[in-house]
């Protein structure tokens, strides 16, 4: 459906997008994650032809899109404030497409209809979107965009501006509404939790290159760099030494998976990896603090003379701060990272 | 009697969103110049023809003997002492005018602003009165409150219109709405949650007021300081009627040249001091604004008002409203009064006179009620020239910046095309008005019998207004509802019609009211090309007091409150129509 071939676009000196490769399949929901300014947005606008590209090509379902303007090239777009029309109401917004290409007046009420239905908002075509919540915005922006039916669906921080609950369900919802109309989604935004949740793809990006691409699972799993699995969240990353099934750390030697590339690397340990248990067993820590994550407490390990430590134990087992504790590694939860990228 | 809207509303509260930081906004394109270029080319060419080109061949008329330029009588006629007299006189009775109007009007501010009473919304609108009352009508119901046989001289014997505080309290009368709108405007939008934190860390009352409220509200008094110094600088009408021959002002001056004395030199002269003074004041305006161009954080203004607390500012309150009934509500009152006082008491002796040219006394031609309708056409004919002048410079104006920002020479040349909208209010009414009379009369632009030519000098003040009205708006607009709308298939024309239009209806009809109101009351180009048949309002309230006697004095006072309930009923109409606070606070 969508494939971008050395997309560029600079700001002044600064690449917004620095040929980013990327392809979305038909029926694809793909999910560009990265953190503010790495060009997420512009990837969207670039697509929508809202940013001319300063270099490579967009295509639409094969065809080269230079020179095709914004509205004749049939992609949706929902804004990350929404950009509803504020002197229209519901319906208004709704039939605003529906409008521009042509459809009759009968079919455009049926179709709003239809389609506030959809997002489940039955009968609000009159009302005015001054008086939305926040979270009826959102699905009228989404029924909006749906409603000429775009080959390509995009969704810049679909979800950013709501209350947690609420993304929750809504993402559940989105993923069920797209699969049941089969329509193709790229969607950016700098949440993993919605990104993953949305997803069959994710790509992150990082100044305006794409620095990783797969499966929620796969990028979750396998963090192609320190960049990524920092943005990810995961803290406990240093410079390591593989020498087969062991690791040199500043945390001493910790074991890595069977096959695991040799040589200098960075080194990823989930908080998972590591296990706490009495003080004279595994590396001596004392517990600086810890933070409670409902199902879990994130532990904060201080080393002595070595990097912070995070860890993770049951809510029944945290230790009490101060506590001197030992810190065991298991290596399901290590990951080698590829080496010579900062972060 | 104009009135620039100081930018302080044009960054709606939260525009410090999205789009603030937006990278994308206004990349340069050179189909934006162009298009910019094509919107432009009316603006341009109505200025020249109607505006430069007048003015500088009455200038050039003045200063020309023969071949040859004579600069040297722009030093003799600033020299001479009458002059330099009128010149003082200007100077001193604007700086007193203007400070006089914002130690009266800003506890005006106050109150309309942060205070919350009954009737508020009949004192916001009995302030803006005077504001879009024609100067003519202005001067008289003064004269009906100070003047000989005024409410004062019946009284206590007291006669105040040949001194210099009938004309000091006339502009204070004029320029109360203008500090209080554009200076309450803002106060209004302020967050008092920052005069709070100051408090809570450890500020009293007064230095919170001073270290915080002050130094934002600073620009907004500042623009309307200068406005109101720069409306009474050319000040005409007011003068004209109060001021007698002890007083005059430039603008008064160049008309006595011009019309009276018939010294055109002297008048080019005078004519150059003029735009020369209003060029200062205008550049220090357009500074002021831009210095305020920092974001300031605004609110919704009808959530910082309170019902008044502690005696302080029930005293306050009741000053202000006692001000603004002497000051305001009295002259027009008297002025209606006088206006069915006539000799065998109360009645319509004067309205009916003014029903024939010789009941009316042999003033006029024809009956002076006819004036009504002549004033009626012709700003309907000016208020629709200014909109489509003012519309398409504001529509090029609010295009998007270029890519180099404000320092590039596109932006330059769009900063001084807006300030160049500015001048046809501050240069001398009366100037334009002759010029027309000398330079639009021959092939292949004769309009000496045309009555396009009273709507198109009419017209030139109200552009100003129309871009001052429309440019916030337009600026306001979201670049991004306009994408949002492309990218649902809207072509960018279509798009402009759908997202723009509806946004900027509502301020187009306020600028219209506007340009209306002020093409109605023009007076100082009009008294030079209203033929005598085809008086305007105005016109023939000033000529009905330049006649002796009663049966005039009463047809003036008759006149002139038709003019004011025509004005009002306009400025009524354009309260109802007020867009949001992004539509600019006149």
């Amino acid at each position: 459906m969508l494939v971008l071939e050395g997309a560029t676009v600079r700001f002044g000196r600064r690449a917004a997008l620095d040929a980013v490769d990327l392809e979305v399949a038909d029926h694809e929901l793909v999910c560009v994650l990265g953190p503010s300014g790495s060009g997420k947005s512009t990837l969207l606008r670039a697509v929508a032809g809202l940013q001319p590209l300063d270099g490579g090509r967009v295509l639409l379902g094969g065809a080269d899109q230079a020179g095709v303007p914004v509205h004749r090239r049939g992609v949706g777009l929902m804004f990350q404030d929404h950009q509803l029309f504020p002197q229209r109401d519901v319906g208004g917004n709704v039939a605003f497409g529906l409008r521009m290409h042509g459809v009759p007046k009968g079919e455009r009420r049926l179709r709003v209809e239809e389609l506030l239905e959809l997002v489940g908002l039955p009968g609000a075509a009159r009302r005015a979107v001054g008086e939305l919540s926040g979270g009826e915005q959102q699905r009228v922006a989404l029924a909006r965009a749906l409603a000429p039916r775009p080959r390509l669906l995009m969704l810049d921080e679909p979800l950013g501006q709501l209350d947690r609950t609420l993304r929750e369900r809504l993402v559940v919802e989105l993923r069920a509404v797209f699969r049941r109309l089969g329509t193709t989604v790229l969607a950016v935004t700098h949440d993993q939790g919605e990104a993953f949740a949305l997803a069959d793809r994710v790509v992150v990006m990082r100044d305006g290159r794409v620095a990783q691409s797969g499966t929620p699972r796969d990028v979750w799993q396998r963090p192609a760099s320190e960049f990524v699995a920092r943005f990810l969240g995961f803290a406990n990353v240093v410079p390591a030494t593989v020498t087969g099934g062991t690791a040199a750390t500043p945390w001493g030697g910790v074991p890595v998976p069977a096959g695991s590339p040799q040589g200098a690397c960075r080194l990823l340990v989930r908080p998972s990896a590591v296990r706490i248990g009495p003080s004279c067993a595994g590396l001596p820590c004392v517990v600086e603090s810890l933070t409670f994550r409902g199902h879990h407490v994130a532990v904060r390990l201080r080393p002595h003379g070595a990097p912070p430590l995070e860890a993770e134990c049951g809510v029944g087992d945290a230790p009490e701060p101060g506590a001197e504790v030992g810190a065991v590694f298991a290596a399901g939860d290590v990951v080698v990272l590829r080496p010579g990228d900062g972060g | 009697m104009v009135l620039a809207r100081p930018e302080v509303a044009e960054a709606p509260a939260g525009d410090a969103g999205p789009r603030g930081r937006n990278p994308w906004r206004g990349k340069a394109s050179p189909r934006g110049a162009a298009v910019r270029a094509a919107l432009l080319a009316l603006p341009v060419a109505f200025f020249t023809l109607f505006f430069a080109y007048p003015v500088l061949s009455i200038v050039g008329r003045g200063l020309r003997v023969g071949d040859s330029w004579h600069l040297g009588r722009i030093a003799e006629v600033a020299g001479r002492s009458d002059i330099l007299g009128v010149l003082w006189f200007t100077l001193w009775q604007a700086l007193a005018s203007t400070l006089l109007t914002l130690l009266i009007a800003l506890p005006g501010a106050y109150v309309l602003a942060r205070l919350d009473f009954p009737g508020k919304q009949l004192l916001r609108a009995v302030v803006t009165v005077p504001f879009v009352l024609p100067t003519v009508v202005a001067g008289t119901a003064f004269l009906a409150l100070l003047g000989r046989g005024g409410l004062l001289d019946a009284l206590w014997g007291v006669r105040l219109d040949t001194t210099v505080w009938a004309i000091l309290l006339a502009h204070v009368f004029f320029n109360y709405a203008v500090v209080v709108r554009t200076v309450g405007g803002l106060w209004a939008q302020l967050d008092p949650r920052q005069e709070e934190a100051a408090r809570v860390l450890g500020a009293g009352r007064l230095t919170a007021w001073r270290r915080v409220t002050l130094p934002a509200l600073a620009p907004a008094v500042a623009a309307a300081a200068l406005m109101v110094f720069l409306f009474t600088f050319t000040s005409f009408g007011v003068v004209q009627i109060l001021g007698g021959p002890a007083y005059s002002t430039l603008e008064v001056e160049i008309y006595r040249q011009t019309a009276q004395v018939l010294d055109l030199s002297t008048a080019a002269v005078l004519t150059l001091v003029q735009f020369a003074a209003v060029g200062a004041i205008l550049a220090v305006h357009a500074r002021t604004v831009r210095r305020r161009e920092t974001a300031l954080r605004l609110v919704d203004p009808s959530h910082t008002a309170h019902r008044p607390r502690g005696a302080a500012q029930r005293a306050l309150l009741g000053s202000v409203l006692a001000t603004v009934g002497l000051l305001i509500a009295a002259p027009l009152a008297v002025l209606v009064q006088r206006s069915f006082d006539g000799p065998g008491g109360y009645g319509l002796v004067y309205y009916r006179a003014l029903q024939s040219a010789e009941a009316s006394g042999g003033t006029f031609l024809v009956p002076p009620l006819q004036a009504v309708w002549n004033s009626l056409q012709y700003a309907l004919a000016a208020t629709a020239i200014a909109l489509l002048v003012g519309s398409l410079a504001a529509a090029a104006l609010a295009l998007p910046r270029t890519a180099s920002g404000k320092a590039s020479a596109a932006g330059r040349v769009v900063r001084g095309f807006d300030a160049l909208l500015m001048l046809p209010l501050g240069v001398s009414a009366v100037t334009v008005g002759f010029g027309f009379l000398i330079t639009l009369d021959e092939p292949p632009l004769d309009l000496r019998t045309s009555w396009i030519l009273v709507p198109l000098a009419q017209a030139l003040v109200g552009v100003p207004f129309v871009v001052r009205t429309m440019l916030p708006v337009l600026r306001a607009v979201d670049a991004r509802l306009r994408e949002a709308a492309a990218v649902l298939g809207a072509s960018p024309l279509r798009a402009w019609r759908e997202v723009d239009l509806p946004l900027v209806r509502r301020a187009l009809l306020v600028a219209a009211g506007f340009a209306f109101a002020v093409s109605l009351g023009e007076f100082g180009a009009t008294v030079f090309i209203a033929r005598p048949d085809n008086p305007t309002l105005p016109v023939a309230v000033a000529r009905l007091l330049g006649r002796p006697g009663e049966l005039n004095y009463g047809q003036a006072m008759a006149l002139s409150t038709i003019l004011m309930l025509v004005c009002a009923a306009a400025l009524l109409l354009l309260d109802r129509l007020r867009p949001d606070r992004s539509a600019g606070e006149f």
